[in-house]
C-alpha cells in the first residue's frame, strides 16, 4: 500500500511508503509514473493495442515528465516515484483509490484523467481486484447522481438531449420535459450573482457553511428573492430561508434506498418515529407538486422505486424484495435474474470491446494550484476531514467524541519557529478573501509551508471564509484543497487562546 | 482457490457422517450437521484464539479434548460433541467463569449455566473479580467485573478488524486484565472509538453508555426493544447498521457480522454518531 498525500494521515502511517507530495502536483506525479512505466517497458502492450486509443501521442507527451523533473515539481524523491511506478505496473492486481484530494482542485478532472492513464497503461482496470476507485463522501451522493440530480441527465444517467429517452420519461410522467440542461451548484451561484437565478430550493445541504469563499456564498443566498430549505435541523442555510420544511431523518425514520460508493443500492428503514412536525422528503416534494397542479399518483417509497425501475434500465432488476433478500445489489442490474455488477468496464478485456469505442488516453499538464503563494500569503492551506466528524457538523456535532480536538490550524514546527508561535496560540489567519481567528496546533509530521484545518465546526471557526472558489469548469468543484494564507499574531493584549 | 485444489474430507460427528471441503473446522462441520456447540471466544468475523475452551469436543483415539472452533476436519476422524467428558469439561469452565465474574448480562452464558447444571456451591469462597466500572465518556463503558478474558475485543482492536492495537491482556493469572498501554485512559491510548470491541463482547463487559444508563436506572425493558436494519448516514461505504431501540430511543448500534460490506465492524461515526436523530429538531445544532 502506497499513500500519496501532502499530509501524513493515519492511512499514510499505515502504508508501506508515504509519498508526501506538494499540494496540487498530482498530475506531475502521475505523468512521471506513466513515463517511467513506458521507459521501463512495463506497460501492457496487448491491452493498450486492443482496448485504448491515443497511446503514441500520450507517450510522446509524458516523455517530458522525467523522474528528475517530477521530483522538482512535486517535492518528492525521484526514487520514491520510481518505486511506486514499478510496484504499480508489476502488481498482479492494483487499485488506485482517491477522494477529494484529487477532485477538489481547479483541474480536478485532469487529475482524475491522469490516474485513468495509469490504469490504461497497465491494464489495471475492468478486471477482478484491479480498478479505479473514487471513494464517495456521503451515503447517497452516488444515488443522487444515479437518480438524475445532474443538470444534463435523467435517472440512470440517461441523456437529457436524447428525444427517444425524453419521450420514454414523458410517457410515464405525463408531461413534457424541458430539454435544456440545468445548472450545477457552482453555476447556480454564478447565476445568482448575475441576478438570473432568484429562487432556490435546498434539500439536505448546508451551502451557507460548506461553500468555498463562504462569505460570498452567504451574500448571494441572502439576496435571493426566495430561499426554501428542507432539512432536519435549522442549519445556517435554513436560518437564511424564507420557508423551512422540517424533514424526517431519512436513514432512521423513513423507507427508501441509498447507493454506496461501490454502486450498491441498499434499503434504509425507519427505526424510530419522527417528531410530529416533520414529514418525509418524498411527502413534502409530492405535496408541493400537488399545490402546483400535478398529480403524481405515487404514494410510497416502493412505488416510487418501481417507477424508477421502469425507466432506468440499470436499476430494472432491483426489486425491494431482492434488495432485502440479497442485502443490496450493485448496478447495472438490468433484469430480475441479473446478479448485479461487482466491477465495471470488463468489456475492455473482450476481443471486440463489446462493440464499444476504445478508451482514450488523456493529455494532461502539471499546473499546480490556481492560487500561487505570494509574499503577502506565503503558506499553503489545505482543508480536509477528521475521523469522528463529518462535513459542516450538522450530524456529527450531535455526539461528544472523546477524540475530537476542535478546529485548529495545523502547522509545521519549522513554520511555528519562523513565526514565533507556540502550540495552542490564537492567531489571525488570512487569505485573499478574508480572515478568521483560530488556534495553532504544531504537528510534528507536517511539511514546512503547509497548513491544514477542517470545516467541521463552522460556529467556532468559519474556515471556508479562507478557501478559494476557483473551480473546475468540467466538474463544478471548487479548489478547497489549495488556498494561500498568512498567519499573524494577535495584537498584544487581545490574546485569549 | 482454483478448482483442483478443492478436495473433500469426511468426518463422523456424533455418529453422523458429514462430508465437507478441506479446511472446514469441526465447529463448521458440526453446524452443517445441525449439531450445536457452545462458543464464547469464537466469532465468525474473528480469528480463533482458543482461549475459552468451551467448544472442546472429544475425538476418538485422542487423549486431550480438542477445540472445535480452530481444529480442521481430517478425513475419517470420529468426534463426540456431547460426551460425559466434554460436558464435564464445559461445566467446570462455566463454573470457574461464573464463580469469578458477573455473567448476569449474558443470556447465552445464563442458558448454558442452566443446561450444564453448574454448581457454584462446590467452591468455597471463590475469588471474585470486583473491578469498578470504567466510565470515561458518553460512548461506552468498560465493566471488567464481567470480563472473561475471551480476547475478542483484543482481536477486533488488532489485526482482525481495526488495526489500532489500543488494548491487550496485561498481567498474569487472576490479575490478567484487558488494558491500554500503561493503563492510560482511552482517549490517551491508540483507541479510535470504533466500538468494534463493544460489538464482539459476549458478556456485556463493554456496553453502550445509553444501555448502561438504562440498566442503572432500572429502565431496561427487553420486551420493549426492537432491532431495525438500515444504512449509515455518513460516508459512502454504505455500512449496514442494526439500530437497537427501546421506546423510540436508540440505545445500541451493531452491524451484522456476516455482511459483505462491514463483516460486523464500524467506525466511530456509524457506531456512535446517531445521537442527532434524537436531538431537538429545528434548533441550531448545539455544539460544534
Amino acid at each position: 500500500m502506497y499513500a500519496v498525500d501532502p499530509r501524513r494521515t493515519a492511512s499514510a502511517k499505515f502504508a508501506d511508503l508515504w509519498l508526501g507530495l506538494d499540494v496540487g502536483t498530482d498530475i506531475a506525479l502521475a505523468n512521471a509514473m506513466s513515463r517511467e512505466i513506458i521507459s521501463s517497458d512495463l506497460h501492457d502492450k496487448e491491452f493498450i493495442d486492443r482496448a485504448t486509443v491515443g497511446f503514441e501521442a500520450f507517450a510522446a507527451h509524458v516523455d517530458y515528465y522525467t523522474l528528475e523533473r517530477a521530483a522538482e515539481m512535486t517535492g518528492l524523491q525521484a526514487d520514491a516515484i520510481r518505486e511506486l511506478a514499478h510496484e504499480y505496473a508489476t502488481a498482479s492486481t492494483a487499485q488506485i483509490l482517491w477522494t477529494l484530494g484529487i477532485t477538489e482542485h481547479h483541474n480536478g478532472v485532469e487529475n482524475v484523467l491522469s490516474l485513468c492513464n495509469l490504469a490504461l497503461l497497465t491494464g489495471h482496470v475492468g478486471r477482478w481486484g484491479s480498478g479505479l476507485v473514487p471513494l464517495r463522501g456521503q451515503n447517497n451522493v452516488q444515488g443522487g447522481g444515479d437518480m438524475g440530480a445532474l443538470p444534463n441527465k435523467l435517472p440512470g444517467f440517461q441523456d437529457l438531449s436524447d428525444t427517444t429517452i425524453r419521450s420514454k420519461f414523458e410517457a410515464v410522467y405525463g408531461r413534457e420535459i424541458n430539454p435544456t440542461p440545468g445548472l450545477h451548484l457552482t453555476l447556480m451561484f454564478e447565476a445568482m450573482e448575475r441576478g438570473d437565478l432568484t429562487a432556490l430550493y435546498v434539500i439536505g445541504e448546508n451551502p451557507a457553511d460548506s461553500e468555498a469563499d463562504v462569505e460570498h456564498a452567504r451574500k448571494l443566498l441572502n439576496e435571493l428573492e426566495i430561499l426554501v430549505v428542507q432539512d432536519i435541523f435549522l442549519t445556517r442555510t435554513a436560518q437564511l430561508a424564507d420557508v423551512v420544511f422540517p424533514a424526517t431523518v431519512g436513514w432512521a425514520e423513513s423507507h427508501g434506498t441509498v447507493t454506496s460508493s461501490e454502486r450498491r443500492v441498499q434499503r434504509v428503514r425507519p427505526a424510530v418515529d419522527p417528531p410530529e412536525s416533520c414529514r418525509h422528503d418524498y411527502e413534502i416534494i409530492g405535496d408541493l407538486a400537488s399545490r402546483m397542479g400535478a398529480d403524481w399518483n405515487t404514494t410510497t417509497p416502493e412505488e416510487l422505486w418501481n417507477e424508477l425501475r421502469s425507466l432506468s434500465p440499470m436499476h430494472a432488476g432491483m426489486s425491494y424484495e431482492r434488495l432485502e433478500n440479497e442485502r443490496g445489489l450493485q448496478w447495472p442490474c438490468p433484469s430480475l435474474d441479473h446478479p448485479g455488477t461487482v466491477y465495471l468496464h470488463s468489456w475492455l478485456w473482450e476481443d471486440d470491446l463489446d462493440g464499444r469505442d476504445p478508451a482514450p488516453f488523456s493529455i494532461t499538464n502539471h499546473e499546480g494550484p490556481k492560487e500561487q503563494l505570494t509574499d503577502e500569503f506565503p503558506l499553503r492551506l489545505t482543508t480536509g476531514r477528521t475521523l469522528d466528524s463529518f462535513n459542516t457538523g450538522v450530524q456529527s456535532s450531535g455526539y461528544e467524541s472523546p477524540i475530537r480536538s476542535g478546529s485548529h490550524l495545523e502547522i509545521s514546527a519549522v513554520d511555528a519557529v519562523d513565526l514565533g508561535l507556540v502550540n495552542g496560540e490564537r492567531v489571525v489567519v488570512s487569505s485573499p478573501r478574508g480572515s478568521v481567528q483560530m488556534n495553532i496546533k504544531i504537528e510534528s509530521d507536517q511539511a514546512a509551508g503547509l497548513a491544514f484545518s477542517t470545516f467541521h465546526f463552522p460556529e467556532l471557526v468559519d474556515l471556508n471564509v479562507l478557501t478559494n472558489d476557483e473551480w473546475d469548469k468540467r466538474s463544478g468543484t471548487a479548489e478547497f484543497k489549495a488556498a494561500s494564507i498568512r498567519i499573524d499574531k494577535l495584537p498584544l493584549g487581545t490574546s485569549h487562546g | 482457490m482454483t478448482q483442483q485444489d478443492v478436495s473433500e474430507v469426511s468426518v463422523h460427528i456424533n455418529d453422523t457422517a458429514v462430508t465437507v471441503e478441506q479446511g472446514t473446522t469441526l465447529l463448521q462441520a458440526a453446524r452443517l450437521a445441525g449439531v450445536e456447540i457452545p462458543t464464547l471466544c469464537w466469532a465468525e468475523n474473528l480469528t480463533p484464539v482458543n482461549a475459552c475452551r468451551l467448544c472442546v469436543v472429544e475425538q476418538e483415539g485422542t487423549r486431550a479434548l480438542i477445540p472445535s472452533c480452530s481444529r480442521l476436519c481430517e478425513d475419517g476422524i470420529r468426534v463426540e460433541t456431547d460426551s460425559d467428558r466434554v460436558r464435564h469439561s464445559r461445566r467446570m469452565i462455566l463454573e470457574f467463569l461464573a464463580s469469578t465474574n458477573d455473567l448476569s448480562q449474558s443470556a447465552e452464558l445464563q442458558e448454558w449455566a442452566e443446561s450444564y447444571q453448574i454448581d457454584l456451591d462446590r467452591y468455597i469462597s471463590p475469588e471474585k473479580n470486583n473491578d469498578e466500572v470504567k466510565i470515561e465518556d458518553d460512548l461506552f463503558v468498560r465493566a471488567y467485573d464481567r470480563c472473561v478474558l475471551c480476547y475478542k475485543c483484543v482481536e477486533a482492536c488488532g489485526d482482525d478488524a481495526q488495526h489500532s492495537f489500543a488494548i491487550a491482556i496485561a498481567g498474569r493469572g487472576f490479575d490478567a486484565r484487558v488494558s491500554t498501554e500503561y493503563e492510560v485512559e482511552l482517549p490517551e491510548s491508540a483507541c479510535v472509538y470504533c466500538g468494534n470491541c463493544v460489538g464482539v463482547c459476549p458478556t456485556n463487559a463493554l456496553q453502550f453508555k445509553v444501555e448502561f444508563d438504562l440498566r442503572e436506572s432500572d429502565e431496561w425493558r427487553p420486551e420493549d426493544q426492537s432491532t431495525t436494519e438500515t444504512i449509515c448516514s455518513y460516508c459512502g461505504v454504505g455500512c449496514s447498521l442494526e439500530l437497537h431501540t427501546q421506546n423510540n430511543q436508540i440505545f445500541k448500534v451493531t452491524s451484522p457480522s456476516d455482511h459483505s460490506v462491514t463483516s460486523g465492524h464500524l467506525c466511530i461515526k456509524g457506531r456512535f454518531g446517531w445521537q442527532y436523530v434524537h436531538a431537538p429538531k429545528y434548533e441550531p445544532s448545539k455544539k460544534s
